[in-house]
């Protein structure tokens, strides 16, 4: 329907302001030849797409099959030179204990905040469309605002919330209830303090997105409802989320890529946490600590592939498991 | 309430609800609110007090000294801060507009032409989304050194242009809202294809191309490990990279504490001022084009 407004609005204005311009005998600035023109228009974005993406990958897998060499006693220029490794890099990934550890921390760093994460983006989303709820408005503006706010800078002022001298959150607890404070960097604590910071920062924007989708959605369907004496909580539950599981999936998935990836949160924390996050609390900072810090660009290229590859294996997982659960019920 | 509504409904005497507000739902909605707004509340009133007020006040109990606190930010360092700050502006406003440009002509380009290898470039872009920045930052920085480029503006900004989440959002709303009839009339009138972009396609797109300007500022202007791998002088630094070397400097000297927390509360006010400017913009419909 904007298409039909829209081509009645510009299309005879626009016509007659070209034809104005427009000279004959072809002096129309740079027109390339018909068949060259859709790759005059992609061109910019392929060719940063290849500086950018296509190159580092590659050079990523090269690098992770090489290794420096050190040749006599490791003095002056070409002392050092790169070599083949085959698969040594892999073999050393594969048997470093920290690095899997690192995996599974963010593993389940994942299982908390995913489920927490969406939940509540659902759960919010579904109150910002259902009737006779009030301050939507601001409720909407309020848990969307988090998304304005840099991880990092989000993460540095919750880890200063955690910190045992200054803690809010401690001081209010002890006001109101008496409690004593709660170790925000505790071995097991600290998963749910970053994790909190994770689902602050995340749960506004993965709101707006299941929001929009259920805007898109044709009220109809609800009405029909509404007159067989549904109430909002049936419709929401029953109609509308079944509605929006494709937009829930790609949150998902997306959360999912995110998690493995994690680097901004526990890094800063590690700055404030006194030890509480270590230097190899996710894949990343491991990837981070090995090559900036270690110096060793060749392993952190194999740990980067082997990161990129289960990443791919969970997000086809994530695919696959919630693509069942929500078809599997259907007649064949 | 809930099933007072269902009951008066079943009896058939009321089809008109009442029109009270639903209690529960309100509520859980005012404690999220809550949630969301406890971190930058805390930040706007420890920012207003001395270091020695941040330990010893109660947590939400204000400080007077928000302006010598102000100035003591201004005056760190020379005002490197406020150099962070100007960064952090060119760094994603230059690279959102130019991220925006480059969407509208390969989105443009991929909706409105047909041409061998659509498909395929289309897809390997597209899955660029999908490719861990984990495993190209790394390589990005050995490369932006090999070119000797690293420390420079350029090495943040070149990465920061291109989006395949901008591209495909571009490329559907350049096929619906730039209908073919109108191109097909321009090119009847004689424009060239490159005039007819920039003089129908893109007026017609601009809505869309603000929305790909807004997430890609904040992307940009949220970014920390891109920066943090590429930059070595502190003038060159955004505020992220800026405020986390502050809070490292603050873990042996508390004193920085009041001066990160004023920074963090400033580093988020043009974002959140940009969010009220431009709220139409705000869209975020990852399922758009399957829907239409």
């Amino acid at each position: 329907m904007t298409t039909a407004t829209s081509s009645v609005q510009h299309g005879p204005a626009a016509s007659v302001s070209l034809a104005r311009r427009g000279r004959p005998g072809g002096g129309r600035g740079w027109s390339p030849s018909p068949r060259r023109t859709p790759y005059a228009f992609i061109a910019p974005a392929v060719v940063l797409f290849a500086a950018v993406f296509l190159v580092p990958l590659g050079w990523t897998i090269y690098l992770s099959t090489q290794k420096t060499q050190v040749q006599g006693l490791g003095l002056g220029a070409g002392a050092r030179k790169q070599v083949s490794a085959g698969f040594a890099n892999y073999t050393a990934v594969f048997q470093d204990g920290e690095f899997w550890q690192s995996v599974l921390r963010a593993l389940l760093y994942g299982c908390i905040l995913i489920p927490v994460m969406l939940g509540l983006a659902t759960v919010f989303a579904l109150i910002l469309d259902a009737q006779r709820v009030r301050f939507q408005r601001f409720g909407r503006i309020a848990i969307f605002l988090p998304y304005a706010v840099p991880t990092l800078i989000g993460s540095m002022i919750w880890g200063m919330m955690y910190l045992p001298a200054f803690s809010p959150i401690n001081s209010t607890l002890h006001a109101l209830f008496g409690v004593q404070g709660i170790d925000f960097f505790g071995q097991r604590t600290v998963f749910l303090s970053v994790a909190n910071i994770g689902v602050w920062g995340g749960t506004g924007f993965n709101m707006m997105v299941l929001y929009t989708a259920l805007r898109s959605l044709p009220q109809e369907a609800y009405e029909a409802a509404r007159i067989d004496g549904a109430n909002e909580r049936q419709i929401a539950l029953r109609i509308k989320l079944p509605m929006i599981r494709p937009a829930v999936i790609m949150t998902a998935i997306f959360s999912t890529i995110a998690t493995l990836q994690v680097f901004n949160e526990p890094y800063a924390m590690h700055q404030i946490s006194y030890g509480g996050v270590s230097t190899t609390w996710t894949p990343l900072m491991t990837v981070y600590r090995d090559t900036y810090t270690a110096n060793d660009i060749y392993l952190g290229a194999a740990e980067s592939v082997v990161i990129a590859l289960l990443m791919f294996v969970l997000s086809v997982a994530v695919l696959r498991l919630t693509n069942r659960q929500i078809f599997g019920g259907e007649a064949r | 309430m809930s099933i007072g509504a269902l009951t008066i409904a079943s009896q058939g005497t009321a089809p008109a609800k009442p029109r009270r507000a639903a209690l529960v739902p309100t509520a859980v909605l005012l404690l999220g609110a809550v949630y969301a707004l406890l971190p930058i509340a805390w930040v706007l009133i420890a920012a207003s007090k001395t270091n020695t007020q941040l330990d010893s006040y109660a947590a939400f109990r204000p400080g007077g000294s928000f302006l010598a606190n102000f100035r003591n930010l201004t005056s760190y360092d020379g005002g490197v801060f406020w150099t962070w700050m100007l960064n952090t502006a060119l760094y994603a406003g230059g690279g959102a507009i130019l991220s925006a440009l480059v969407s509208a002509l390969t989105g443009y380009g991929f909706a409105k032409y047909r041409f061998r290898g659509k498909g395929f470039l289309f897809t390997m872009i597209l899955v660029g989304m999908l490719v861990p920045a984990v495993v190209l930052a790394v390589p990005q920085y050995l490369l932006v050194a090999k070119i000797g480029l690293a420390n420079t503006y350029w090495a943040v900004l070149i990465p920061s242009i291109i989006s395949p989440y901008g591209i495909y959002l571009a490329r559907i709303y350049a096929g619906a809202s730039v209908p073919d009839e109108v191109l097909e009339a321009a090119r009847m009138d004689g424009s060239g294809e490159w005039r007819t972009f920039l003089r129908i396609g893109v007026p017609m797109m601009v809505p869309g191309l603000v929305t790909i300007f807004l997430f890609q500022f904040v992307a940009i202007w949220n970014n920390f490990l891109l920066p943090w791998l590429m930059l070595s002088s502190e003038n060159k630094y955004p505020l992220t990279v800026g405020l986390f070397t502050l809070l490292d400097a603050g873990t042996s000297q508390p004193a920085l504490y009041t001066l990160v927390l004023l920074g963090s509360l400033l580093s988020i006010l043009p974002l959140i001022l940009l969010f009220f400017l431009l709220q139409r913009f705000w869209r975020v419909d990852l399922g758009a084009g399957s829907v239409k």
